[in-house]
């Protein structure tokens, strides 16, 4: 059927794609300049064509969203009014303990602190997202022109999203709370256990909180949120404090050295389309 | 020998459909898993054009997807040269013309692509924990890209008609339909 050259020829192609591949894959571990290069080169020319292409196939997006909203609405309202009595009966628990504790030093100046207005918020859409199962990273249409730098804070209404990686013109990437090299620093918001918040690896619904004190007691449905700087740190965190990141659903091993504290995250991070980038140090702002 | 006009066709199709989906395909999700054009497109191409075009659209495929989300070059340009090749290969050795070769292509190039990848992040040192969640993700998205072969087959062979170097089904029509018939043989 065919004759020896065509199928020296194929193999030949064959052979060259492979090791092809391989030389970018080990180059782009490498942290080699020139493909680093030729990629940015790459992202630069087709972020503005993403852009676009997210704007005009939005309504196509929103009906399909439509209609997934649609399939999950009746099992999402039980959820959500269950979620909304146990967040009246907090809220009504913290109201009290707000009052009592703001006549004491220092809970003014952790509110302030919250107050996310202050820390230069960049709203952004998401352009586009790997076609992956692992939920590592997005883009986003706002890039070094607007002021974004690496690690600076992404968040949504929900709560944290993640952290800016790379950093185009008008363009950005995004590392999702999923992502395997994403962790934040984190605390209990009642109780002040510190950890950091990784991937569990696999499922975008599920982090894991990995705290300091082993055996620190962390509840169920506790809330996460992002710690900050601590005071007598040299280390500055990338995120300001108190950003929430998700609800405790499970402890492993509760109370022993090899406790697995996890949370899920308030963000679904497969259903992004408005994020806010953080732009300044919550360190610097007064 | 792949020419020009080929070529420019596969490109085409190539940017238009990974921009797609990455701009739009990618964030709609369906129970919990979204649709993935580019491994069935790059699977019906090597399904109509052979293995060696089939590899070659699969790498340049991987290569601009990877650029274009600034992800480890090279994985997905390895993953789908393979599905390329695979279904190429399909092609020339056994030429197979049931009516759910391309879903079955379909399905089996999602299924390469999104276990090859994920074996491909775990082998790279990202830990991916097998769950449950995984498995049906991977599940759904296979299923609906089986669903979406059929379409997609029709819309790549379409497009690419014009510049396919043998077909095999229209070669045979035309072997059929030009026999003489036993009237103008007497």
């Amino acid at each position: 059927m065919y004759d020896p050259k065509t199928i020296r020829r194929r193999r030949a192609v064959l052979a060259l794609l492979v090791v092809s591949s391989v030389v970018l894959l080990t180059a782009s571990f490498g942290g080699n300049g020139g493909v680093s290069s030729v990629q940015r080169g790459v992202f630069e020319i087709v972020s503005p064509i993403q852009d676009v292409a997210s704007r005009s196939l939005k309504p196509f997006r929103d009906l399909f969203g439509w209609f997934g909203d649609t399939w999950h609405a009746k099992g999402e309202n039980q959820a959500l009014r269950k979620d909304r009595d146990g967040l009246r009966t907090e809220n009504a628990r913290l109201a009290s303990q707000l009052r009592r504790l703001e006549t004491q030093t220092g809970i003014k100046r952790v509110a302030d602190a919250a107050n996310l207005s202050t820390l230069g918020p960049v709203e952004a859409r998401v352009t586009a997202a790997a076609p992956t199962l692992l939920f590592q990273s997005v883009t986003i249409n706002k890039g070094g022109g607007d002021g974004l730098k690496k690690g600076q804070a992404v968040i949504t209404t929900g709560g944290l999203v993640g952290k800016v990686d790379e950093v185009g013109s008008g363009s950005a990437t995004v590392t999702l709370i999923t992502d395997s090299s994403f962790g934040a620093q984190a605390r209990v918001e009642t109780t002040g256990v510190t950890g950091t918040v990784e991937d569990s690896g696999g499922d975008p619904q599920d982090l894991i909180m990995k705290t300091t004190d082993a055996k620190a007691e962390v509840v169920k449905n506790a809330r996460i949120v992002t710690r900050g700087t601590a005071d007598n740190s040299s280390l500055r965190s990338l995120f300001p404090p108190d950003i929430p990141i998700g609800r405790v659903t499970a402890v492993d091993d509760a109370g022993t050295d090899t406790q697995r504290v996890h949370l899920r995250p308030y963000v679904d991070v497969r259903n992004l389309d408005r994020v806010v980038v953080l732009t300044r140090d919550a360190a610097t702002v007064p | 020998m792949i020419g020009t006009p080929l070529t420019g066709r596969l490109a085409i199709m190539g940017l238009v459909v990974c921009i797609t989906q990455i701009a739009a395909v990618s964030q709609i999700t369906l129970f919990g898993a979204h649709a993935d054009l580019v491994p069935l497109v790059v699977a019906m191409s090597g399904l109509l054009l052979g293995s060696l075009p089939g590899a070659v659209f699969g790498f340049a495929c991987g290569f601009f997807v990877d650029c274009a989300l600034f992800q480890t070059m090279g994985l997905s340009s390895l993953v789908y040269l393979t599905v390329g090749y695979g279904a190429g290969r399909l092609r020339e050795v056994r030429d197979p013309q049931a009516a759910a070769v391309p879903a079955v292509v379909g399905g089996a190039a999602t299924a390469t692509v999104t276990v090859g990848y994920s074996t491909m992040q775990f082998l790279l040192g990202t830990p991916v924990a097998v769950t449950g969640l995984l498995v049906g993700q991977i599940l759904v998205t296979v299923l609906v890209n089986t669903l979406l072969s059929l379409p997609v087959y029709a819309g790549v062979r379409r497009w690419l008609l014009p510049v396919l170097p043998d077909d095999p089904r229209r070669r045979r029509r035309r072997a059929s339909t030009t026999r003489l018939s036993p009237l103008s043989r007497a």
